[in-house]
């Protein structure tokens, strides 16, 4: 049991949101271990931004429980900043902050909210964007560069926190088809690293690489979860099925 | 037109001064800088609490904002100069009465400009920054504040220049600005008031166009440093 616990990075527990009467999430239950990528796809308006963003309390829920690194997410006692601090997002519109340099905008979290001293925040800042590949661009202003560019700064904002669970919201959505590949890349090299992460896509070359398991959404729910292997060549659900043959043609 | 400034310069730059208050063309000057210099920290509060999902804040801060846009300056200043001796016993200065009227009626305009600015930002801006574990007050303060201020300084200039020039309706409680000089000088003169309102124009003229000069500056520099490649790093900042 405790094993288990220890093991479990995400629990979800029949979650439910409404947008007035419309059902957006209906019942969505799932868990992620530690270490685990899960790649969520399915079709426009199934709900895939909106369950990832409840996870990090960007949306609130109707009912249901999540439970992250062992604690829920709704307790009244877990403060709301703490539980942020502790899971990276990535935005599909990058959403960096354009009044800060890229080292500016990678030292926010670790100096105003971890507190670090500043030359520590600069290495560990110098460290991300190395990792990313971005170097040079560290004095750059964000307006300065690609979209590209802009989402691998987004990353290392969000390593920055050094958080045990990473979150990314449709990465390369925003993307001209030419800077889809450099952003992939740093995802697929932190799935190799051991990352724990969730990532909402449209990329299935990219889920077939970088997924433990991929959850299948439609309609608010979870209708499959499988390894890339089922989910691709055999699929059983027939809206799978449909889906992957759209996405063919 | 020389002899006239020579005759009447000093005066339209300063009223009576020394012989009375500070007045003319500093008086103007005066009254807008300090009105503006108390009203604008009062708007951001203003404007903060109107952006405001709490009521306690949200109520307040909009009947304020709704009554004092609803009704002109020319009203709350007679409000001001009968009401406020009245309640508190005590006669004061019509200058003080003037500043007084427009500190309360240009936190209400620039409340609106603070709480434009900060709704007009992206969501995605602050989504961030409460993402990576900034709390209200600091998404504010690292975040929101530092792009909705920029975003603000047109509309802002626009407000302080309507400023300079709304003070001229102060002198009619007898505050001795530059309208109530320049209607002194014409009293004085008799003939010519056309020279004599021409100067007046031409003093409201010079901060006003002077500010929307400043404005274009400050613009034109954070566009460029927004952009920038490479940032020297003694400029960082947060």
């Amino acid at each position: 049991m405790t094993d288990t616990i220890r093991d479990t990075m995400v629990e979800i527990r029949e979650l439910e949101k409404y947008y007035s009467s419309f059902k957006v999430l209906d019942g969505i239950s799932g868990t992620v271990n530690r270490g685990e990528v899960i790649v969520i796809c399915g079709p426009s308006g199934s709900g895939k931004s909106t369950m990832i963003r409840t996870i990090n309390r960007l949306e609130e829920i109707s009912s249901g429980r999540i439970i992250v690194d062992g604690r829920d997410i709704h307790d009244r006692d877990y403060d709301i900043n703490e539980l942020r601090s502790k899971i990276g997002f990535v935005f599909q519109q990058f959403n960096l902050f354009p009044h800060l340099s890229v080292k500016d905008n990678v030292t926010l979290s670790p100096r105003k909210v971890a507190g670090m001293p500043v030359r520590e925040a600069s290495e560990l800042a110098e460290h991300l964007l190395e990792k990313v590949g971005l170097s040079e661009k560290l004095n750059a202003m964000p307006a300065s560069l690609s979209g590209g560019q802009q989402q691998r700064v987004a990353i290392a904002r969000a390593l920055a926190q050094k958080a045990p669970l990473m979150l990314f919201d449709e990465p390369t959505s925003a993307l001209d088809p030419e800077m889809v590949g450099e952003v992939l890349t740093v995802i697929q090299q932190l799935a190799e690293e051991g990352q724990t992460m969730m990532i909402v896509t449209h990329e299935m070359g990219f889920a077939g690489k970088v997924a433990d398991r991929i959850w299948f959404m439609d309609r608010g729910s979870i209708l499959t979860q499988s390894p890339p292997g089922d989910f691709f060549n055999n699929p059983e659900h027939p809206r799978v099925q449909k889906f992957l043959s759209d996405m063919l043609h | 037109m020389f002899e006239f400034i020579q005759k009447y310069g000093l005066f339209y730059l300063l009223g009576g001064w020394p012989e009375t208050e500070m007045g003319g063309f500093a008086g103007t000057l005066i009254l807008a800088g300090v009105g503006l210099g108390v009203s604008f920290p009062l708007a951001i509060l203003i404007g903060f609490a109107r952006t405001s999902q709490n009521p306690v804040f949200f109520i307040p801060a909009s009947i304020w904002v709704y009554t004092l846009r609803g009704i002109p300056l020319l009203m709350i200043l007679f409000w001001a100069y009968f009401l406020i001796p009245e309640l508190t016993g005590r006669a004061m200065t019509p200058f003080s009465t003037a500043l007084a009227a427009i500190i309360i009626y240009e936190s209400a305009f620039m409340a609106e400009i603070v709480r434009a600015g900060i709704m007009g930002l992206p969501a995605g801006q602050t989504e961030a920054a409460r993402s990576i574990g900034l709390g209200y007050w600091q998404s504010m303060r690292y975040v929101v504040l530092p792009q909705a201020l920029v975003n603000m300084i047109p509309s802002f200039v626009n407000q302080f220049v309507s400023t300079v020039k709304a003070t001229s309706i102060v002198y009619i409680i007898g505050v001795s600005e530059l309208t109530f000089v320049a209607q002194q000088v014409n009293a004085i003169e008799v003939t010519n008031p056309v020279r004599t309102f021409i100067v007046l124009a031409f003093f409201y003229f010079i901060p006003c166009w002077g500010l929307s000069v400043l404005s274009w500056k400050i613009e034109r520099d954070i566009g460029a440093r927004r952009k920038a490649a490479n940032v020297p790093s003694k400029e960082i900042r947060i």
